[in-house]
């Protein structure tokens, strides 16, 4: 699905300069499926941390509707961090312009999550596509992360934007 | 009368102000396991990355802006959707407001849609974004 509603933003890149054949082709890339439990622990540290006001935030009987952000960051360890401690995304190729910057997240969301919960998320890179910007190119690159429950059911979508520079 | 009844067109929502400091930063990226320097380090932020100051996390704001959502329809609705623009950093000691409007109401449906911001102390528009919530839809 992720490869069909990409394509025609592909088609129209390939004609750019920066994104060769070989980058557009990460285009529908999906990571393996990550299975997490949701504990109220997590969810009171997330409400605490984000300054919460909600009661049934703070005490974890609900979670905040951004939380499922920090329950699927990834967990690498230390070696496989860069210096700068960022974790070396496997979904986005190596892009000629190295500068990263936020782009913009679309958030959708289809029910709530709860302590006991176990979701699902899995990541596709669902867009990659450059434009001339006043200094310069720039790259834009598209995650798509689906989070589901155990049952398969849609939880929440996720769409963030990332430039390069 | 329903809460959807009582919203109207340019309604503003409530106006929140966020000191973020060295422990609030800390504690947000922590609970990701986010060790990205900028958020943390300093020295490595300002001589390294040119930063004025340790760098606000992004989604750390855009929940602020969903907690903007959240605290003004209290059990009334649902967040149905949001979507933010990251459009200028911010720094430990910036003071940061944020708030909304409602822009549109379809009480048939039992949708409002709202637009929100995150302010820097400068009057500045970092994070601008836009959210639907429903309601539940009445019987008829």
């Amino acid at each position: 699905m992720a490869d069909r509603s990409a394509a025609p933003r592909a088609r129209r890149s390939v004609l750019t300069s920066l994104l060769n054949p070989g980058l557009l082709a990460h285009i529908g890339k999906s990571s393996p499926p990550r299975t997490e439990l949701v504990t109220r622990r997590d969810i009171r540290k997330y409400a605490v941390a984000t300054g919460q006001r909600g009661k049934k935030y703070l005490a974890g009987d609900e979670a905040p509707p951004m939380f499922h952000i920090s329950l699927f960051w990834d967990v690498v360890e230390l070696d496989q961090l860069t210096p700068d401690g960022i974790s070396i995304d496997p979904l986005v190729p190596e892009f000629p312009l190295k500068r990263a910057m936020a782009g913009g997240v679309k958030l959708t969301w289809h029910q709530r999550i709860f302590p006991g919960d176990v979701l699902v998320a899995t990541r596709t890179l669902t867009d990659i596509h450059e434009k001339q910007g006043a200094q310069g190119p720039l790259i834009f690159y598209e995650v798509t992360t689906e989070v589901v429950n155990a049952k398969g059911l849609p939880v929440v979508t996720e769409k963030t934007t990332r430039i390069m520079r | 009368m329903a809460r959807i009844d009582q919203i109207h067109p340019g309604d503003a929502l409530p106006e929140r102000e966020f000191k973020v400091d060295n422990v609030e930063l800390f504690l947000y990226n922590a609970v990701l396991w986010n060790a990205h320097r900028i958020h943390f380090d300093y020295p490595y932020a300002t001589a390294v990355e040119g930063y004025p100051g340790l760098v606000i996390a992004g989604p750390q704001m855009g929940d602020w802006l969903s907690q903007c959502v959240t605290d003004w329809l209290g059990e009334d609705g649902d967040l149905e959707s949001l979507e933010y623009r990251n459009r200028k950093a911010a720094y430990i000691g910036d003071v940061l407001y944020s708030g909304g409007a409602v822009t549109a109401v379809d009480a048939a449906q039992g949708r409002v849609t709202l637009k929100l911001f995150i302010r820097n102390q400068k009057g500045e528009e970092i994070l601008p974004g836009d959210a639907t919530v429903c309601f539940p839809r009445r019987s008829v």
